[in-house]
């Protein structure tokens, strides 16, 4: 069942196409992540959602009804700014029970929930704090208690984790997840970290220039990505690109190994490779070279080894590193597509 | 400026010396500060304590000779229907205008800030009576509400609302200036109309200075523009409201061009205030050191409102 | 409904800001009219004030320009409106940088010591200063004012630029000392060219106080071809209780509108100016 439903969504200003046409349908309880670079125009997305922006052309559907001309507080939406935006002259209880006071709720029910979501995020003890007193984490859990405060039907988030230290981040992000799990409500996450979007989301919408590129789960965008965009864009580092004729083969630098490494012999595509530096990164070393011979192509490729590797790699040597076949991807060479497996 | 000649000799001399002057902080910020220092010691400094000086004596504008009288000035200016009327009047009109003057700036401020056809055409008319020198300004409100001109009279004679059997009464003229009550109302209307586009700025400037961010989180949570206004908005402009009380305060309750201009204290005393009152008494009059008195009252009130205001307004610093 | 409603909203906002407009502005339109009116036109408590019941002349705009100083009045006003803002901008720019950021804790207090000294009212002053000016031998001159006025301006520009100043970010400076500049030379080349609305702010308040100020002006000057605007325009145009309406009111109009016109333009920077200066510093 389709909680939240956008169709064909447009937003132009003036000349610049920031929102170029996209259709998307989100499910109840799911937790979809909207990825892309900064200036695709996922939060130009996510304000239209929020009723924030009008849109140019299209439509937006929250739970059934055609919201394009309701005010914000009439969406049954909650949102989390990058910024948090807690208001500064506010107590902590007071910036939750907001949204509860412009709904007009009487006082001892604004109590309750206020208690209640402020216990569900840990900060119950913060209630008489200024947002000034508080640290980064402390901030984000208010944010996100005054937004589930009034349970909405839909749950926005403009990157609410780049503002954290990224020790913080991989714990945050664990906790927004079980967080979101337990209470079930569906949320659209805004973000241009393609590790968060992977660990978070149930479903990625991989977007570029204002349109959408693909949209899959995690296993689905990573290995069978669309387009080279997508390719690229996700893994770290993202995944190699060769030149070939006329079109594109790609592997992932994960799947790059020395042919001594591997165990199996059969369904291997075997590519010389001069190694220019070994960048050691403690569990892992990223290898940095070209590949040589037959293929005319001098862009970089990386392999990323485990550091566990018994074969050690020296800077200036060339090594016969394989991909197994089922790993290749193909690529158009001027739009960017994805195309059937070819000779290579 | 003082401090390139310092530096441009130095440096004819000796360039390491120049790069230490220049780079000498200490050094810098006292010349830097010097001149305006010494500006104010002189030409403001100076003749404080001058006025005071004068105040304790019975110099006129006739006699140079000085006695010192000590507080017999004060004591006797005090005692006097006008100056007690004065004093009266000051806090009155100052307080009722800043009053409306906030109220009106509020919406004014709201207002200006959302966008409109022909905004540009309504900025510059809303600030033509800040543009207009204040004595011209009101020498235009003197014939505006002339007791036999006046083009109010005249609407409201048109309208059928002045005149013999009226709601406004039998006369044909209401006689603005020279009435007790009506005096004092048209004083604080040109104190209104004067100072309103000011503190209108001065708002705008707070208003622009909140975050996006805030504003927006208060649409999503649920709040209606009023709400995000009363709630949001206004507390984290208040010290900005405070500034513009003060600056309104200030100028009000130290002026002297509108009353003297408009009705020179009159009818009779009623519309007198300190300022006019001290300039009345001391150059009219001729009794310098009384006026100095007088305008002495005016220096600790202002100087205890100014320390009030700021003191709050920096109490109320929320980021 | 809510198209209906936003119709609505529109419509109260026309509504209101016309009447701010016509609460400003309609002395003036009342005094432009007039400028033109004959005397026996004006004179006549039952003729609409707002039409030209006889025909418009320019005789009081010719009385204005040529029987009395009135152009000399408004170069005056000029003048001394110009050096003023010199003066006040060579002082206080430093003074504000210097508590801005180079006194430490102090200049916190000496910067709002600067706005109490504002206070100060020219009433009180203008007694002791009339003295001081006559000792100057400036007395009966334009350049009384140009003495006194930053008297007036200084404590508050500096007080407004102090502000200011603080809002620019230290980084700034201390990068182009890193990249080889003396304070003084980072204070020129990095502080300055960001400045300009807070030195907007400053040239506004400073030329409003020179076109309007009345007691200085009034006090040290009795000759007719040295008075400012501010001063010269009344005592000229008010011979006795003989006032000449039209060249009065011409006068106050042919000032305001330009002036008004002006500020208008430079609104949006005086506003960021003042925002910086007052409210963030």
């Amino acid at each position: 069942m389709a909680v939240v439903e956008i169709r064909g969504i447009r937003k132009y200003f003036d000349k610049v196409k920031a929102v170029d046409g996209i259709d998307l349908s989100i499910k109840k309880g799911e937790f979809l992540v909207i990825l892309g670079p900064s200036g695709c125009g996922k939060t130009t997305l996510m304000r239209m959602i929020a009723g924030l922006e009008r849109p140019t052309a299209g439509e937006i559907v929250i739970g059934d009804r055609v919201v394009n001309d309701l005010p914000p507080r009439a969406r049954q939406i909650a949102m989390v700014f990058q910024s948090y935006a807690l208001y500064p002259h506010m107590t902590v209880f007071n910036n939750i029970a907001f949204p509860l006071k412009a709904q007009k709720v009487p006082k001892r029910a604004m109590q309750e929930k206020v208690e209640w979501a402020a216990s569900m995020l840990a900060i119950a003890q913060l209630l008489d704090r200024k947002p000034r007193q508080l640290s980064g984490g402390e901030r984000q859990r208010v944010a996100l208690a005054r937004a589930l405060v009034k349970e909405p039907t839909v749950l926005l988030l403009d990157e609410p984790l780049s503002n954290l230290d990224a020790k913080l981040r991989a714990s945050a992000r664990d906790e927004l997840q079980r967080f979101q799990r337990h209470l079930g409500i569906t949320t659209i996450f805004v973000t241009h970290d393609q590790v968060e979007a992977m660990g978070l989301g149930d479903r990625i919408v991989v977007m570029s220039g204002g349109k959408v590129r693909q949209i899959g789960t995690p296993q689905e965008v990573y290995h069978d990505s669309a387009d080279t965009f997508v390719a690229t864009f996700l893994g770290s580092p993202g995944m190699n690109l060769v030149e070939r004729d006329n079109f594109l083969v790609g592997f992932r630098p994960e799947q790059f190994i020395p042919k001594e490494a591997t165990k199996s012999q059969d369904n291997l595509k075997s590519l010389p490779f001069k190694v220019n530096r070994v960048e050691y990164l403690g569990a892992e070393q990223l290898v940095y070279g070209v590949i040589e011979g037959t293929i005319d192509d001098d862009s970089l490729i990386l392999a990323k080894l485990s550091s566990e590797l018994t074969l050690r790699i020296e800077v200036g040597q060339c090594y016969d590193f394989v991909v197994q076949q089922q790993q290749l991807r193909f690529f158009d060479k001027s739009t960017g597509q994805r195309i059937e497996p070819r000779p290579f | 400026m003082q401090e390139t000649a310092a530096t441009d000799v130095a440096r004819s001399r000796d360039t390491s010396f120049h790069q230490h002057l220049t780079d000498r902080e200490g050094v810098l910020g006292t010349l830097f500060l010097l001149p305006a220092i010494l500006y104010i010691a002189v030409l403001v400094g100076i003749p404080f304590f001058l006025a005071i000086a004068f105040s304790m004596t019975d110099v006129t504008v006739g006699n140079t000779s000085l006695d010192f009288v000590g507080l017999e000035n004060f004591r006797r200016i005090i005692r006097t229907p006008q100056f007690q009327r004065a004093l009266i009047n000051a806090f009155l009109f100052t307080l009722i205008s800043q009053v409306i003057i906030i109220i009106l700036a509020n919406v004014l401020a709201v207002v200006l800030s959302q966008e409109f056809r022909g905004k540009w055409l309504a900025r510059t008319l809303i600030i033509l009576p800040w543009a207009t020198p204040i004595a011209l300004g009101t020498i235009g409100w003197l014939w505006f509400l002339d007791s036999k001109f006046s083009p109010i009279d005249w609407i409201l004679q048109n309208v059928g609302l002045l005149g013999p059997g009226t709601l406004l009464g039998p006369g044909r003229h209401l006689n603005f200036l020279g009435r007790e009550w009506l005096a004092m109302a048209s004083v604080m209307t040109v104190y209104v109309w004067r100072l309103l586009p000011l503190s209108t700025v001065i708002l705008m400037a707070g208003l622009t200075s909140i975050p996006e961010d805030l504003v927006d989180q208060g649409q999503v949570d649920g709040a209606s523009f009023w709400r995000i206004h009363f709630q949001i908005k206004i507390p984290l402009v208040l010290p900005i409201l405070y500034i513009a009380l003060l600056f309104g305060l200030i100028l009000t309750f130290g002026d002297m061009v509108v009353v003297f201009v408009l009705t020179r204290g009159g009818p009779v005393y009623y519309t007198q205030v300190l300022a006019t009152w001290a300039y009345f008494k001391g150059i009219e009059g001729g009794s310098l050191a009384e006026g100095a008195a007088i305008a002495l009252f005016l220096f600790p009130l202002l100087l205890a409102v100014a320390i009030l205001i700021l003191r709050t307004a920096r109490r109320m610093e929320v980021t | 409904m809510a198209k209906f409603k936003r119709g609505l909203i529109r419509l109260l906002i026309y509504g209101v800001v016309l009447a701010f407009c016509l609460f400003s502005a309609f002395p003036f339109l009342v005094m432009l009219i007039n400028t033109f009116k004959q005397d026996s036109d004006l004179y006549r408590p039952q003729n609409n004030p707002f039409i030209y019941n006889a025909p418009p002349t320019l005789d009081h705009l010719r009385l204005l320009f040529l029987e009395t100083n009135y152009t000399k009045f408004l170069w005056n006003s000029f003048f001394v409106g110009v050096l003023v803002v010199i003066i006040t901008l060579v002082v206080t720019i430093p003074a504000a940088y210097s508590l801005a950021r180079l006194v430490g804790h102090w200049g916190e207090r000496a910067g709002i010591s600067m706005f109490l000294i504002y206070l100060v009212p020219p009433t009180l002053l203008f007694i002791p200063l009339f003295r001081m000016v006559v000792a100057f031998g400036l007395n009966d001159s334009v350049w009384s004012l140009v003495l006194v006025y930053p008297t007036i301006s200084i404590p508050f520009s500096t007080w407004l630029l102090m502000g200011f100043f603080k809002s620019i970010p230290r980084d700034l400076e201390e990068a182009a000392m890193v990249d080889g500049y003396s304070r003084f030379m980072a204070f020129v080349k990095v502080i300055m060219p960001l400045s300009l609305s807070g030195v907007i702010a400053v040239v506004v308040f400073t030329f409003t106080l020179t076109l309007h100020e009345f007691i200085y002006a009034l006090a040290f000057i009795s000759s007719s071809d040295q008075r400012t605007i501010s001063v010269g325009v009344p005592i000229e145009l008010i011979r006795g209780d003989v006032f000449f309406w039209q060249s009065l009111l011409a006068a106050a109009v042919i000032v305001a509108i330009p002036v008004s016109i002006v500020y208008s333009l430079f609104l949006d920077r005086l506003i960021a100016g003042f925002t910086a200066g007052a409210v963030k510093g």
